[in-house]
């Protein structure tokens, strides 16, 4: 690559000098990329003049499962470790800690977020809904009773979060058909490989029928012992 | 009663969870999710190092950051680490920030040595070594059976080939690790664990106290997949830190932590023959294998084995056999249990010759499976699985399929031990009429709790709501781990001991000669003054050992993207007698779905040049995700007069081989590596270069010639490190 003097210990690079990138922009692309960054970045100091977080702890306000609460802290904190840490609402999971795998899934405003990419301070003046703010009174959702009598959970640890994604949909599109079901849940990850059963109970909630694939067939071998080889 | 009855109410029918409300609102409190008063937040320092010795750790710094309050280290005096991500010490203090905060100013003082991450490099003859007074490649181990020579000899047909299979992270979704609160006179650990008691005899050993001052919870547990059986080096530290602190401390993993050290399934590589009659009767097999189990194979686990040795010829009985198997070691973490452990490698490579030989004599994949398969009820399930499946109109020639996107279909056979081993369970009939059923087992995901309802309902004659069921304590009658698909066919019949013995109890108390059904209450209403405590245990002829089942998969190969999509997995799965319906169903879903994983998506990748794991992330780390689901259509087969079998684990094992088979199928030429990614469908098919070189093929070949040369111990039979 004739860029790789670009280099200043001589190393050869791999991939696309700094140079070779501006090149290939455009001198005109650059210059006006360079005035929106000066403007963004004088907005942004106008913004933070006005208020500045951290980074110690400051004082926020969130509004949970239609509950106002008082918080100190830090900026940097997620939403998810805001609630497992310091609230009791240990319902919304920590699985990746990196939006991947929907297990800490809740709603702002109604809309489904990941709460490990959300950070405390940003869901002030939002309505942040939890598992635990689904069911009122401790009578099941219609979603939460599918999910029960369709087993669309194994161990748990990924079920408030799929409870979520599935009751955010139907409220959406109440007779969704499998293919939206799916595309609904596709943020979201399962280890136990639950998947077929989630989509009946989300199915389930909105009414549709689902036929089961899994038969039952007697066998009589006419003995009671374990084989000998298997 | 002394058999399971004839008719019944609630075995073998479908019901819900009892737990599944407090799953789905959130309210099932974790190990995670548990919040003692005080409690503290815990972390692991790990090496970031593959390969190093340790000459200092100063943790001053670390002690004196706000907010911390315990600071300890894994291991005392200079040490060597072995792979990226080994515990070198710990930290708790009063938020997670603070704690990540400190963790940096941990001074680990260092000297980094010479490593190896890659499976290959290890077995050259001058590659650093993983122990200074050890070798890379061990000793190897040997069966023999027969004439091999002989055999093949006499084969009309032989087949030969090799394969490869990668090592698989478990990756349950909660993380590892453990609540402790540390008192002078108790140490209470919440733990995800898959065995209260082994973790309650891990931290006891560990910490040098009576096992009775070791209390164990878990209530629930978000997956484990055989990696959570003993406390781990993160249970030991976390009760240290507990203890230097004076509070609890709740030290979960990262998810990064789960690709480093807290087990795998191991690599394998395999050159395998198979000969054959003209009529398909299995005449000569020989294997030479090894596999890498990481640094050292069980690791800090009471999971035990887990090397990379696997169960071969697999399910087939071949009356010449030959089969050579080594393990070799890497700077990486170490494997452990995994579900099934060697069963699905094995399931790959010995199915693969199956249809190989069977096209090679031109009979029919699953006619030569049923000629051969030494096991009845298997012979069955292939019978009742090609009809189902629609075999004989979807079978054609390899390669035959025409157009872009390619058909095939496979099929692949399994086995598994199961069973039941000693359990004990205690019954509480209470005056009021309601009944408590105590035992120290866990429920893994599996519906435990409820088998125990569900059991207990059955026999006394009760719905199951008016069942309370405790499980998940130490303080209640002892379990084993669920590991070995063991765990319903050894609380079953314990369960179903006890509440037996308590019915009769409460008969003779209260003279009714029968106190099930409308006597219920009046009998309950003579227990007097303390409820009725029935111990029970379990016992031979209420569970029963070996499930066998085959699975058939049909998949679209397209040739030009070299994607491989699932239409449809048919499951067979030989089930003893059936507890609940719904669950059993939901575990076969999982294994298939798990499988589908192990076929086409996952492996851990290491970094030649730096040693580490390079796709520690959901990103890079592929798992089945909703979209890559096919129809599953499941059969159970109910045998009842067997008793509890236990079926996690089998309907895991053939799943792989079956999509493997159906890839080939499609498109004539075979995959014989795993995962089946894209860029080995293109490789296969010639449109890209070759995935290895002529140099890695070299390198392969010398590391079979080394395994050839090792010296060996004869063995009867492999141990496939069933737990």
């Amino acid at each position: 690559m004739s860029e790789s003097s670009d280099a200043p210990d001589g190393h050869e690079k791999g991939g696309l000098s700094r140079r070779t990138f501006l090149k290939a922009l455009g001198t005109t692309a650059v210059a006006s990329a360079a005035a929106q960054a000066t403007s963004i970045a004088q907005e942004l100091q106008k913004h933070n003049d006005e208020r500045v977080y951290g980074p110690g702890p400051a004082p926020i306000s969130l509004k949970i499962n239609g509950a106002t609460k008082k918080f100190e802290v830090e900026p940097r904190v997620t939403l998810l470790d805001l609630l497992r840490n310091r609230t009791d609402l240990t319902g919304t999971k920590e699985v990746c800690d990196r939006a991947t795998c929907g297990a800490c899934t809740v709603w702002l405003d109604g809309t489904p977020v990941y709460s490990c990419m959300t950070l405390a301070i940003e869901a002030q003046r939002r309505e942040i809904t939890t598992i635990e703010g689904l069911s009122k009174g401790g009578e099941l959702t219609a979603v939460q009773k599918a999910f029960v009598n369709c087993d669309g959970l194994q161990c748990g640890f990924c079920t408030p979060g799929f409870v979520m994604s599935v009751t955010a949909l139907l409220k959406e599109k109440p007779k969704p058909t499998e293919e939206e079901v799916r595309k609904a849940c596709s943020g979201n990850l399962c280890r136990c490989g639950t998947y077929p059963r989630v989509f009946a109970a989300a199915l389930e909630a909105a009414g549709v029928k689902t036929a089961s694939k899994v038969e039952v067939i007697r066998i009589d071998r006419g003995t009671k012992a374990p084989p000998t080889y298997v | 009663m002394s058999e399971w009855p004839k008719e019944t109410k609630y075995l073998g029918k479908s019901a819900p969870r009892i737990d599944g409300p407090a799953k789905v609102t959130g309210a099932a409190k974790y190990a995670y999710d548990v919040q003692p008063s005080g409690w503290l937040w815990g972390a692991i320092l790990r090496s970031k190092w593959a390969a190093a010795k340790i000459t200092s750790i100063n943790l001053d710094k670390a002690r004196a950051a706000p907010g911390i309050k315990a600071a300890v280290l894994a291991r005392e005096g200079e040490r060597q680490v072995r792979y990226y991500g080994e515990e070198l010490a710990a930290i708790a203090g009063t938020s997670k920030e603070a704690v990540q905060d400190a963790l940096r100013l941990i001074e680990v003082q260092a000297t980094p040595v010479p490593f190896v991450v890659k499976e290959m490099d290890a077995t050259k003859p001058d590659a650093p070594k993983i122990f200074e007074d050890g070798q890379n490649v061990g000793e190897a181990q040997v069966r023999e059976n027969g004439n091999v020579a002989e055999g093949f000899a006499n084969s009309a047909a032989i087949v030969e080939n090799s394969f490869e299979t990668q090592v698989q992270l478990h990756h349950s979704l909660e993380t590892h690790g453990n609540m402790v609160a540390f008192t002078p006179e108790e140490i209470t650990v919440w733990a995800s664990t898959q065995g209260v008691f082994s973790v309650r005899d891990g931290i006891a050993d560990n910490m040098q106290v009576p096992q009775s001052k070791v209390r164990v919870i878990c209530d629930y547990m978000g997956g484990g997949f055989g990696s959570k059986l003993g406390p781990g080096v993160e249970g030991a530290l976390a009760t240290r830190l507990s203890q230097a602190a004076g509070a609890p401390v709740k030290l979960m993993l990262t998810r990064l932590d789960e690709s480093l050290a807290v087990g795998n399934r191991p690599s394998t590589f395999q050159k395998v023959k198979l000969g054959a009659s003209a009529d398909g009767t299995l005449l000569a097999y020989e294997l030479e294998s090894f596999g890498c189990p990481g640094f050292a194979a069980g690791g800090a686990t009471a999971a035990g084995g887990s090397g990379a040795t696997f169960p071969a010829p697999y399910i087939y009985k071949i009356p010449n056999t030959r089969v050579k198997q080594a393990s070799v070691a890497v700077n990486a973490g170490s494997s452990r249990a995994f579900r099934a452990p060697g069963h699905p490698t094995a399931s790959f490579s010995m199915e693969a010759m199956m249809d190989d030989l069977a096209v090679k004599l031109g009979i029919d994949p699953v006619e030569l499976r049923i000629k051969n398969d030494p096991f009845d009820v298997r012979r069955k399930e292939y019978e009742i699985g090609r009809e189902k499946f629609g075999w004989k109109e979807k079978y054609k020639k390899p390669g035959s399929s025409a157009g872009v996107v390619k058909v095939g279909v496979g099929c692949g056979g399994a086995t598994w031990g199961g069973g039941g081993r000693g359990t004990q369970a205690e019954v509480q009939i209470n005056r009021d009429g309601n009944v408590e059923v105590r035992c120290g087992t866990q429920d893994i995901g599996t519906g435990a709790r409820t088998v125990v309802a569900l059991v207990a309902a059955e026999v006394l004659g009760l719905t199951p709501d008016k069942i309370t069921v405790r499980i998940g304590d130490t303080r209640f009658p002892p379990s084993g781990g669920s590991g070995g698909s063991t765990t319903t066919a050894s609380i079953s019949p314990a369960v179903f001991d006890a509440c037996t013995n308590a019915l009769t109890e409460l008969q003779k108390v209260s003279g009714l000669p029968d106190a099930r059904g409308a006597n219920w209450a009046a009998a309950c209403k003579k227990i007097g003054m303390n409820p009725l405590v029935v111990a029970g245990k379990w016992r031979e002829g209420l569970s029963s050992t070996g499930a066998g089942g085959v699975q058939f998969a049909e998949v679209e190969v397209d040739t030009e993207t070299g994607f491989v999509t699932i239409r449809k997995i048919v499951a067979i799965q030989d089930c003893g007698l059936i507890v609940n319906k719904l669950t059993c169903e939901s575990q076969i879903n999982g294994g298939v779905i798990q499988g589908i994983g192990y076929a086409l998506y996952e492996g851990r990748v290491m970094d030649r040049a730096t040693g580490v794991v390079l796709n520690p992330n959901f990103e890079t780390y592929k798992l089945p995700n909703g979209a890559d689901v096919p129809p599953i259509e499941i059969v159970l087969l109910d045998m009842p007069e067997r008793g509890v079998i236990g079926v996690g684990e089998p309907c895991h094992i053939p799943t792989a081989a079956a999509i493997a088979n159906a890839v080939a199928n499609a498109l004539g030429v075979r995959i014989t590596s795993l995962p089946i990614t894209p860029d080995k469908v293109l490789a296969a098919l010639g449109k890209i270069p070759a995935t290895k070189t002529a140099a890695d093929l070299q390198l392969l070949n010398n590391a079979f010639a080394l395994v050839r040369s090792l010296p060996a111990t004869t063995v009867e039979e492999f141990d496939p490190a069933i737990v």
